[in-house]
């Protein structure tokens, strides 16, 4: 499937003096138009041989569709790459009545289609449908290949990438001349480093024969390739590994080579498993915030208050309801439902925690094994409100752009933007709460109420109404995790249930009615458990974390960070 | 907290309680089986055989119920973790009878059971050995949950986890096993347990006989473990016990050491849940990882709330109460349980401190 590179300089130019002309890369114009020269592919098609050629691909044979799409691309017609482009993205398509070839525009909404010749937009009638063009995997790859060249040539920096990375790594001496061309004329560093591992892999894969009589080049290609992160530089690296290995007798140029592959290799695995570990860690400290989210809200009702609430779980779910609804409500504001779901999620769980305490937990104060089992009650009851109102089914949320996708850094180390952003937001909450505790008067007022509440009354601090605030704080946060969860699971009547062991761990782990402790507990357990994952697996680590809590209360049963002074006694 | 004095009230009335809990349960023993077995099909007296399955039942969480309340209406520790226990047991009945299948298993294994030959295991693992055996197995019965209430016990104890605190790590124990059972690699059948059993000691499950007799098991074990945690609580020992759930310091103080008697009751309290754990599953046919589920185990300990927690005889009215309502109410309006649970969860605790049983005593004094 090798093709001359007349295929790509005659479209490419086509497609870019006129870009060319409107300013910059007059450079890379005149490359397109040398190499047009060099490898003599005129454009010279009539507009009735390029039709007969879109003829074809409505065909059924894959061999001559294959060479319809060859034939488009060596025309160097202007409409070609626009075509090949369609047909990779299955979005070419043949209308029977009027025997015309047309392609969706994926960006102008649904529905829009343009003639694949003129690129005008037109207005068909399918009366007996339309018909796909329909590839198999040969021609995906030719068409692949045919693309990035075009790519290649492109003036978005961020599309010449895209091209040399689908071309790396090709046995084709034409596409390493392309390469090596593209490298004179460009001037983005990044691409320059990509193009130059492009070449670097050629130069390892190119005839041992050929290469023989230049030892001295192969061994910069080895050194340029070590620490180099792409896939396709260690396979290339390997693959000559083995080849020399396979020699009968070695020439000590040979023997220099084998020893500095061996060390680049071992450069790419020692960066690699360096990558490795950071995105453990960054999973880890992402589980962490999201454990610590879901735990301040308890830190504070079972922390600062001394109550157990079982419902806190159900808190969450509420928020992660909440979530929905107003996703539901306001369909054409994606990006900024989730925002104004934040507010609605803490008030709707701060309510109903405020119903609960005034309801059913005041009348149990020092009682914490009936209000663990009250508490308890109330979630099943809310759990099965849920499913009554909102169906047993789970719901999905859908995420905003910008929380979607994840932030590219080099091939093997990508971070997820929802994880990110749920770092964010569970710092800004806990920096939040904490503020709120130490810097108000209404915190004040809390911290007085759990340190000696006879005290505080005497001192003109309202009990009961402190008791409710603390208790709609606490589950106001739960609903402030329902939002988080929502862009990382399904919401589902279950979701509060599943978080609420691993809240009480946290809690119990960090110490009682200490915050940090809370913060501290959340990010050790969230590391730990993605540091055994890889070795035990996800369940078996969570089995190992849990043992390991349960073995540590029995040590310190005041957990790390114990409380001190009289408050300690409760 | 009900004193020490008031205890000693109700156990004089105790002695009451007791003969009407073993004579109800002696007539069933009685009833059942005439009913079941001898009355004609058409009567309106005859008891199917899906109905003694269900009494049957009812009469496993009595004895779960049982065993919590010993330890938590007489020794203030509320585990929320007893039906591991349970599952225990039932886990060590139920490999009993997977080995009793034998080679009649859907693929005809003579020594794997079915689940083994379809993960490709090629024998039999150690831990499985010997579980051919009845009197091995039932010593099993009651040595699994036993060793595992002693050592868990033991560093819980010792290091005064109590209260809240000991609640949440019970919690975290029966999630944990909820969490490893479900892995195919623990080799207990994974997430669909041990099933489709055959036979026990040679009687075919499926027939009416064989319920029968398993039904009228279970209530003579109920009767014999309710004098027997009868006799602890009205002992010496029973009465240091309740000193430790109203004050465990001052007791401490006393020269007693009360890590020890918390852990002989919660050992005993163990092994009779995984005694009814190995009844529940020959009657039920099944037993899977989500007897482990924290849930199960918090809802036990409201059919002791309900009936009346320090009591023995308020549990296992308590447990028969809400199964029955549960059976019930998920028969009629299935959507309507998890209500009528949790408003059984708040009322019981906030209106009936000392459940049903109490509201009956109380209008006696």
């Amino acid at each position: 499937m090798h093709r001359p590179v007349s295929t790509y300089v005659t479209f490419s130019c086509h497609h870019r003096i006129g870009a060319a002309l409107r300013g910059g890369g007059v450079q890379r114009t005149l490359l397109c138009l040398a190499l047009a020269l060099v490898f003599g592919g005129a454009a010279r098609a009539s507009t009735d041989g390029f039709e007969s050629m879109l003829g074809e691909l409505a065909g059924k044979s894959f061999r001559r569709k294959s060479e319809a799409i060859q034939a488009i691309a060596d025309s160097g017609h202007p409409a070609a790459p626009r075509i090949l482009r369609a047909l990779l993205e299955s979005r070419a398509f043949f209308a029977p009545e009027s025997e015309r070839l047309l392609l969706d525009v994926a960006d102008s909404g649904e529905g829009v289609v343009v003639d694949a010749i003129t690129g005008e937009a037109t207005r068909v009638a399918f009366e007996s449908g339309r018909r796909k063009i329909v590839l198999n995997n040969a021609m995906r790859r030719l068409l692949r290949s045919l693309v990035a060249r075009a790519g290649l040539a492109s003036r978005d920096p961020r599309e010449r990438r895209q091209a040399i990375k689908e071309l790396m790594g090709r046995d084709d001496p034409e596409i390493q001349a392309l390469l090596r061309e593209a490298l004179e004329i460009e001037q983005a560093r990044d691409v320059r480093s990509l193009l130059e591992t492009a070449i670097a892999i050629g130069a390892l894969r190119e005839d041992d024969a050929d290469a023989g009589s230049d030892a001295e080049a192969r061994l910069r290609a080895i050194e340029a390739l070590s620490g180099s992160l792409h896939n396709e530089s260690r396979i290339a690296l390997d693959g000559l590994l083995t080849r020399l290995e396979s020699r009968q007798s070695k020439s000590s140029e040979e023997e220099a080579q084998i020893g500095a592959i061996r060390e680049a290799i071992d450069a790419i695995d020692r960066r690699k498993v360096g990558f490795e570990i950071l995105e453990t860690l960054f999973f880890g400290v992402s589980l962490g915030f999201v454990l610590v989210l879901a735990a301040i809200g308890l830190a504070i009702t079972f922390g600062v208050m001394g109550v157990i609430n079982m419902a806190h779980g159900e808190m969450i779910m509420l928020g992660a309801y909440s979530t929905w609804s107003v996703q539901q409500l306001m369909p054409h504001h994606l990006e900024s439902s989730v925002l104004v779901a934040i507010p609605v999620a803490f008030l709707v769980s701060a309510l109903v925690g405020v119903a609960i305490e005034r309801g059913v937990v005041r009348f149990l104060y020092g009682r914490p094994l009936e209000t663990l089992l009250a508490t308890f009650g109330i979630s099943l009851f809310l759990q099965q409100s849920v499913r009554t109102i909102f169906s047993p089914l789970n719901r999905a949320v859908a995420s905003p752009s910008w929380m979607s996708g994840q932030w590219v850094l080099n091939d093997a180390f990508a971070l997820n933007y929802n994880r990110l952003w749920i770092i964010v937001f569970s710092a800004l909450v806990f920096a939040a709460l904490i503020g709120v505790l130490h810097r108000t008067r209404l915190g004040l007022q809390i911290r007085a109420v759990a340190q000696n509440r006879a005290m505080a009354r005497a001192m003109g601090v309202r009990g009961a109404r402190i008791d409710a605030i603390t208790f709609g704080l606490g589950s106001g946060i739960a609903g402030l995790a329902g939002v988080a969860l929502s862009q990382l699971t399904n919401v589902g009547p279950n979701l509060g249930q599943a978080h609420i062991v691993d809240s009480f761990m946290v809690v119990v782990f960090g110490g009682v009615g200490n915050l940090w402790g809370t913060l501290v507990a959340g990010l050790t357990l969230g590391v730990t458990n993605k540091l055994l994952e890889p070795f035990a697996g996800a369940v078996l680590a969570k089995i190992l974390v849990l043992v390991f809590i349960i073995l540590f209360i029995q040590r310190r049963p005041r957990g790390l960070f114990p409380q001190q002074g009289r408050s300690a006694e409760a | 907290m009900t004193s020490v004095a008031n205890r000693t009230v109700a156990s004089r009335l105790a002695g009451h309680h007791d003969l009407l809990v073993t004579g109800a349960l002696g007539i069933a023993v009685l009833v059942v089986p005439i009913l079941a077995l001898t009355v004609p099909e058409g009567s309106a007296l005859h008891l199917s055989t899906f109905s003694v399955t269900l009494l049957g039942k009812y009469l496993c969480f009595a004895l779960l119920a049982l065993a919590v309340d010993l330890v938590w209406g007489y020794c203030g520790i509320l585990s929320l973790g007893h039906g591991a226990f349970f599952a225990l047991g039932g886990y060590a009945m139920g490999m009993y009878l997977m080995r009793q299948i034998g080679d009649r298993g859907v693929y005809g294994n003579p020594i794997l059971p079915d689940f083994m030959v379809f993960l490709d295991w090629q024998e039999l693992p150690w831990y499985w050995w010997g579980f051919s055996s009845f009197p091995f197995s039932m010593a099993m019965v009651v040595a699994v949950p036993g060793l595992l209430a002693l050592v868990f016990g033991w560093f819980a104890f010792r290091s005064r986890v109590n209260g809240v605190y000991l609640s949440i790590i019970t919690q975290a124990l029966t999630y944990a096993l909820l969490l490893a059972f479900f892995r195919n690699e623990m080799g207990f059948g994974g997430n669909n347990g041990l099933t489709d059993f055959k036979e026990i000691l040679g009687f075919d499950l499926q027939a009416d006989a064989t319920r029968v007799g398993l039904f009228v098991t279970t209530a003579l074990v109920l009767i014999a473990s309710y004098t027997v945690t009868r006799g602890v609580v009205s002992s010496r020992f029973g009465r240091v016990l309740v000193a430790i759930r109203d004050a465990e310091d001052r007791m401490r103080f006393l020269g007693y050491r009360t890590e020890h008697y918390k852990l002989w009751a919660f050992v005993l309290s163990g092994v009779i849940a995984g005694v009814a754990g190995a009844l529940y599953v020959p009657q039920v046919g099944i037993i899977n990882p989500g007897e482990f589920a924290p849930l199960n185990s918090i809802e036990l300990v409201i059919w002791v709330a309900i009936g009346g927690r320090g009591t023995l005889h308020g549990a296992i009215v308590g447990a028969i109460l809400v199964n029955f309502a549960k059976t019930w109410f998920t028969g009629l309006l299935p959507e309507a349980w998890l209500f009528v649970l949790g408003a059984l969860f708040v009322m019981g605790t906030l209106f009936l401190p000392r459940g049903l049983v109490g509201l009956v005593s109380r209008r006696e004094r």
